[in-house]
């Protein structure tokens, strides 16, 4: 092939990628069969590597095709199939386009920032945690933004049009209620958005080449790939056309060195050349690292300081969880609520499994039907910050649905049949009488056992003809819809605890019921 | 959205409604039976049993003088099923879908212009709406389903006559709607002990949990004051005898095959809890509502047609 259609080539398999990962993160109508879930994250690097992890199977093997491919083209990776790389292009092209910024030039390597970035999550995944990874993976990153941040935007524009529509009487559109934007969380991905948005509009790949872990990790692997691109000595004109295209800022014409390590592999600099004296080709000889002293003393530095900086978050996230003790003001006789764990979303096994592999992409929020999932702040523990909770005071789980563990792609929520997910207990109810309208106001309610799908919350004689709930544990699935549902405030009557390691619940057993023969006449 | 349309035509109704409600209740006995609910009426309630839904009701409305009494040409339509719950038809937590469908059926075949279905439901409202077989019903049928989960649609309303319930917001297809056809389905309540025609009307308004925590019963019995459809068609095809109002399988499911249809929504719901086998009375709301004059549960006073398929 012509090395002038790479570039072309890049630009479509992207603009596959970039469409379809904002689809799916952008989902509110739900039109995306869950089938195809697996399919569209299946080359995503962090998710596909902890997913294989988890479930050692051949549908999880995306990673590895990614080292194959970084080891044979390069970074390519990073300019055709990560969505937040995909979306710097983006910003790029309207920054050209604006006539923000035109012309890039060679930028020096952050070697102590770059390698910090990947050496301390690495260092936190050694020791069992997934620190970082989950606020770092650019996947991930890019799944925030357009769950947390675009969606609601979308249902926003969704919603303003439906009601135009409604006035002539055109229900095709519907408004949607949005039960995902919490002020504590939305800082995250805004913050980053904001980065990459500043990043990118002024200097291309900054990002990438900088904070990107995964970017610097695959760059490692790219300085040995078998295809490189080399600059011709011969024929070179220095006319510096190369460098001026070049996003990741990488080229040193006036040398005529290109620093492969960090090409983010986008081919504009092939399309540019008059001369073809840049060339995408096989390069057996190992990539000539360009070290300066300053990176081994910044490498001695680095490891001091990441010590340092670990001991610090340990004693930030002990004092931060210590906290968050709600306060009663509002009705003293109430009793307050004591939750000992979170809840983890069903499918995700263990607070320990789930708080170790999810990298918080927040795809399950995405998808989540009900809005039950919601990214959480300290709830799991500073480590755990942005990983989705089960959040029972914004919905509860619906009974028949597995969506969350059929899109999760990292293995965290593992996915699970129907029937076992009816079955998962993923928390306990709590039932505190003295709260209950029914004991503390001598009215009707049964509120929660209305929506108890398996009446492990049911209705048993009170007195005056009032019915009060009663809990049976080892038939609740701790599904939420008993808090959700529970009109007490500030504190409810009954709530759901989480199981630390999920279990499975007994299934609901009835007495067969006694069918009185009807009467022939009306009972009236 | 027709406001101004709206508020005119609510307070007529108002109007109309504080007349007939200063009627004293032994005014209302003095009058003649007929004169109490509906004197262009045939009957003031019609019971079927035997037969499939469909033709439960097709028997039902015929006796009550054809849907032609209810809808007329041009009208607008709300039919209000019970469809709170993520369940199949067989779970019998929602009301039956061919009814649904063929109520629709003969609302356009009166001259309707448009036949509006919605929900406030419990459990996530697409699922509801497509695993209860409502949805699809209601297509065929050439109904227009409308969701009931966005707060935009609800309007505050006052129930001046209500004792602990003084306004809610309602859905706007119950406040601009011609015609407002209930189509609640028997089944056991938690809190309540049944959920039939007056227990449904939780579904048109925003917030339900005030109503939970203010003396559930009373609320809706408040609510009738504000508001009474202008039939309810309970659906008693299949019952829902224990675990209601969601239930935990299809053992909680008795077929009783029976349908009430009525203009009297205590009426209604009386004669509906005599079929489950409870006295009217022993469910609170039927006496408070009675209570506050928004209908009888006074069966013998009713003139009743009963239909055995």
């Amino acid at each position: 092939m012509n090395q002038r259609n790479l570039r072309k080539l890049r630009l479509i398999i992207s603009i596959i990628f970039l469409v379809s990962l904002t689809s799916l993160f952008v989902d509110y109508r739900e039109l995306i069969p869950h089938e195809w879930y697996n399919t569209i994250l299946f080359l995503q690097f962090v998710p596909s590597l902890l997913n294989f992890i988890n479930i050692l199977s051949i549908t999880a093997t995306g990673f590895i095709i990614i080292l194959v491919l970084t080891l044979v083209f390069g970074r390519v990776y990073c300019s055709t199939i990560c969505p937040l790389g995909i979306l710097q292009d983006f910003f790029s092209f309207l920054s050209r386009k604006l006539k923000i910024r035109k012309k890039y030039k060679l930028k020096k390597q952050y070697g102590f920032i770059r390698y910090s970035f990947l050496a301390i999550p690495v260092i936190f995944l050694i020791f069992g945690g997934i620190f970082l990874i989950n606020l770092l993976d650019p996947y991930s990153n890019f799944g925030r933004i357009f769950s947390d941040l675009f969606k609601p935007a979308l249902v926003g524009i969704n919603n303003v049009a439906a009601g135009m529509l409604e006035k002539i009487n055109v229900y095709v559109l519907y408004p949607v209620s949005y039960k995902g934007f919490q002020w504590a969380t939305i800082w995250f991905p805004a913050g980053i958005l904001g980065l990459v948005m500043w990043m990118s509009l002024f200097h291309g790949r900054l990002y990438c080449n900088t904070i990107c872990p995964v970017g610097t990790f695959l760059g490692l692997l790219s300085k040995i790939s078998l295809f490189r691109i080399k600059m011709d000595m011969t024929t070179c004109t220095r006319c510096g056309k190369c460098a001026v295209v070049c996003k990741a800022g990488c080229i040193d014409f006036r040398n005529m060195t290109l620093d492969f390590d960090r090409c983010v592999g986008c081919f504009n600099c092939l399309d540019t050349c008059d001369t073809e004296s840049i060339n995408y080709q096989i390069s057996f000889k190992p990539f000539e690292l360009h070290e300066d002293n300053r990176t081994t003393n910044s490498k001695r530095e680095f490891i001091t300081k990441s010590v340092v900086y670990a001991i610090g978050l340990l004693g930030l996230s002990k004092s931060l969880k210590a906290g968050i003790r709600k306060i009663n003001t509002e009705n003293p006789d109430l009793i307050p609520e004591v939750k000992n764990y979170p809840v983890s979303p069903p499918g995700s096994k263990s607070l320990n499994h789930f708080k170790s592999n999810c990298t918080a992409c927040h795809l399950c929020i995405s998808v989540c039907p009900t809005g039950v999932l919601q990214p959480s702040f300290l709830e799991y523990g500073f480590t755990g910050m942005m990983q989705p909770r089960m959040d029972y005071h914004t919905n509860y789980c619906n009974y028949d649905c597995t969506k969350c563990g059929d899109a999760c792609p990292t293995g965290a929520i593992l996915p699970l049949d129907t029937g076992v997910k009816k079955l998962t207990q993923i928390g306990r109810v709590k039932f505190v009488m003295e709260n209950c309208v029914v004991y503390t106001d001598n009215t009707a309610c049964g509120s929660c056992s209305e929506h108890c799908p398996t009446q492990a919350v049911r209705m048993i004689p009170y007195k005056n003809g009032l019915t009060i709930p009663e809990t049976h544990i080892n038939t609740c699935i701790g599904c939420g819809a008993c808090e959700y549902a529970c009109p007490v405030r500030p504190f409810r009557a009954i709530y759901v605890d989480g199981n630390a390691e999920h279990r499975m619940a007994k299934k609901p057993h009835f007495e067969e019921m006694e069918v009185e023969s009807q009467e022939e006449e009306f009972p009236f | 959205m027709k406001r101004r349309e709206f508020i005119i035509k609510s307070a007529g109704a108002g109007l109309l409604a504080s007349t007939a409600l200063s009627m004293t209740r032994a005014e209302r006995l003095l009058s003649t039976a007929g004169a109490l609910v509906n004197p262009d009426l045939p009957f003031d309630l019609v019971a079927v049993k035997g037969g499939n839904a469909t033709a439960m009701f097709d028997k039902a409305i015929a006796a009550m003088g054809g849907m032609s009494k209810f809808v007329k040409k041009n009208q607008t339509v709300v039919v209000k099923p019970n469809i709170g719950w993520d369940s199949a038809p067989e779970r019998a937590a929602n009301t039956n879908p061919q009814l649904v469908g063929r109520i629709i059926e003969h609302c356009l075949k009166a001259g309707a212009k448009s036949v509006y279905v919605f929900d406030n439901t419990v459990n996530e409202w697409t699922r509801c709406y497509k695993n209860s077989g409502i949805e699809d019903a209601v297509k065929k049928a050439g109904g227009i389903m409308v969701t009931g989960k966005s707060e935009s649609h609800y309007h505050p309303v006052q129930i001046p006559k209500g004792k602990i319930l003084k306004s809610t917001k309602v859905h706007e297809l119950i406040l601009e709607s011609d015609v407002f056809i209930n189509v609640p389905t028997l089944k056991t309540h938690g809190g309540t002990r049944l959920s039939i025609s007056m227990k449904n009307l939780m579904g048109t308004v925003w917030n339900r949990g005030y109503w939970h925590d203010n003396n559930l019963h009373q609320c809706i019995a408040d609510f009738t004051t504000y508001k009474k459809p202008d039939l309810n068609i309970v659906d008693a095809f299949r019952v829902l005898k224990r675990n209601g109002p969601r239930g935990v399988s299809v053992a909680d499911v008795v077929e009783m095959k029976y349908q009430i249809i009525g203009t009297d929504i205590v009426a209604t719901d009386a004669a509906a809890s005599r079929v489950f086998g409870i006295q009217p009375e022993q469910l609170k709301h039927i006496p408070m509502a009675e209570n506050l004059g928004s209908g009888t549960s006074d069966l013998e006073s009713l003139r009743i047609n009963r239909i055995s398929m």
